[in-house]
């Protein structure tokens, strides 16, 4: 253990590897120091477990209830733990397979909107001129669509569906890293190491892939952790609005929707979903705000 | 070898022009090494930069053995002039190990043996391999502009263009940097070209340099005249002598 910890810590790493290594164990180690980021990265790790796990955590099918004996079971019922809704499933079945919706349109609109985002900021900023203009406006204009105005339109256009809410939040989602991505090359490219990468002869994709997103990658992914929870709430809102995950699939959002009817009646069936969104999107702004602390590269020594 | 002639830069910001060099011309020879002085704003540095391309030259010639520069440069002309630069805090990237500071210039220009000559170089400025796959971060300054120096010749240049390489440095590491310089160019030929504010560094180092002030070559000077405070222009008479220190005379004037 302590060998390990010595060859991560070295002053004298002996490869590419083990340099590495060893800067990504100096970052834990800095994030590890802050309590509520911890917290936050448990909630998410969680998240992700139960996700992973899901048909061997639920205790019962989460699609299939029985309307003649389980209807409407208030939490801490024998088996039912959280209750059962209107149509006898057990909630919190229901609620762990959700989280598999849940983390796949997170992760999906991750993976979508941060290239994209990335990719026109730092060839805007880089470049300057007229390309900066364009990419710039187009940003604006994206901008200036309410985010979940526009995701309705678009689910509307293409029909209901998860996948055509993770691309309508998707579309929404890259013009603020686009944003970030530039102000931040702005910053970088007149620096000396950049000009030294251009007397190398270094073409300009090389140079923005190489030596400013890595500079970039840092405040934009603080920026998307912090942005999760707004995605879950934008997803959990489409599925409200009958436009995202369609029933009887377990999303969230659709629960509460599912549950509003009876809400002074059987307060549990909407409530536990929203509790579960409440958590979920919480963990993940405490994890943003711990990022920020550790990887803002102006405060590192 | 390096000859320079008339060379005009000019920033225009909106409505502001700023025109940082009016018209300087000089030439340097195969292994000299040359100075050029000035006060801070004197358009100095920007003589460099133009010369490597990366300020936008408006009038002039620059020629590399008789041929004119191409803008943009050609990457074979990097093989032959690299640039070492002032703040060695600036010049490295964060997120980079030595290791592939020193490996990107090798593929880029499509060398071989990578390992074998990021070795040698490291050997070469005085570090040796132990600090090929540390961050720049877990270096000091002087240890740092070694590594740039070394990123600098890697390409084995002839022509290094010096933008006042030790005045981030302090005095001991500043001498240091300065003798593993002159080491370099007798053990390889090169060629120099030094931009400094400071003239002891310059008589040090350069047989021949050029005093500017405000974007103009005010005079030329050996390095024999210099040491004998031997000037023919008044300001290089000022800063000869304020280079000396400061005086009784000054101080009531």
């Amino acid at each position: 253990m302590t060998m390990t910890r010595d060859w991560l810590l070295s002053d004298r790493p002996v490869s590419r590897r083990q340099a590495r290594l060893g800067q990504i164990y100096r970052t834990w180690l800095d994030f590890r120091t802050n309590g509520l980021a911890m917290f936050g990265f448990l909630i998410v790790l969680a998240l992700v477990l139960v996700a992973i796990f899901a048909p061997w955590l639920a205790p019962h099918d989460p699609l299939l209830g029985d309307l003649n004996h389980t209807r409407l079971l208030p939490p801490l019922s024998e088996g039912y733990l959280l209750g059962t809704d209107d149509q006898g499933r057990d909630i919190l079945s229901r609620l762990i397979h959700g989280s598999r919706i849940t983390l796949a349109v997170v992760a999906l609109v991750a993976v979508i909107a941060t290239p994209v985002g990335l990719l026109v900021g730092t060839t805007a900023g880089y470049f300057g001129g007229w390309v900066d203009t364009v990419l710039m406006r187009l940003t604006d204009i994206v901008l200036a669509f309410p985010k979940l105005i526009l995701a309705l339109a678009f689910v509307a256009a293409l029909g209901p569906g998860i996948e055509n809410a993770i691309i309508a939040i998707s579309i929404t989602a890259w013009p603020p890293y686009a944003r970030l991505a530039r102000a931040e090359t702005l910053t970088i490219r007149n620096s000396d190491f950049i000009a030294a990468t251009k007397l190398q002869g270094a073409s300009a994709a090389r140079i923005i892939w190489k030596h400013i997103v890595p500079l970039c990658l840092s405040s934009v992914i603080v920026r998307v952790t912090l942005d999760m929870a707004g995605i879950i709430l934008t997803a959990a809102g489409l599925g409200f609005l009958g436009l995202g995950a369609q029933p009887p699939q377990p999303e969230w959002g659709a629960m509460i929707a599912g549950g509003r009817n009876f809400l002074v009646d059987y307060w549990w069936v909407a409530t536990m979903p929203g509790l579960a969104i409440f958590t979920v999107s919480l963990g993940f702004n405490l994890l943003g705000d711990g990022l920020r602390d550790v990887l803002d590269p102006k405060r590192q020594k | 070898m390096l000859n320079v002639e008339n060379l005009e830069v000019t920033f225009a910001l909106g409505a502001d022009v700023v025109r940082a060099v009016r018209g300087v011309s000089f030439t340097v020879q195969q292994g000299e090494s040359y100075g050029i002085v000035g006060e801070s704003g004197s358009g100095k540095s920007t003589v460099l930069r133009a010369i490597c391309g990366l300020a936008p030259t408006s009038g002039g010639r620059i020629t590399l053995d008789g041929a004119e520069l191409p803008t943009p440069r050609s990457p074979a002309f990097y093989r032959r002039v690299q640039m070492v630069f002032q703040d060695p805090y600036a010049s490295l990237h964060p997120r980079h190990t030595i290791d592939s500071v020193l490996s990107e210039p090798l593929s880029i220009q499509g060398f071989d043996r990578h390992d074998e000559r990021i070795e040698q170089a490291l050997e070469d400025v005085g570090l040796g391999a132990g600090f090929r796959f540390r961050y720049p971060h877990q270096l000091s300054g002087g240890q740092r502009q070694r590594v740039a120096v070394a990123r600098a010749l890697i390409l084995e240049p002839q022509i290094i263009l010096l933008d006042e390489p030790t005045s981030a440095l302090d005095a001991s590491i500043q001498a240091e940097v300065l003798n593993l310089l002159d080491r370099l160019r007798a053990e390889r030929g090169l060629t120099y070209v030094m931009v400094s504010h400071d003239l002891a560094v310059i008589s040090h180092m350069c047989e021949r340099l050029l005093v500017m002030q405000h974007g103009l070559a005010v005079e030329e000077l050996e390095r024999a005249d210099l040491r004998g405070q031997r000037a023919q222009t008044d300001y290089t008479r000022k800063l000869l002598k304020a280079s000396a220190g400061y005086t009784k005379e000054d101080a009531q004037a």
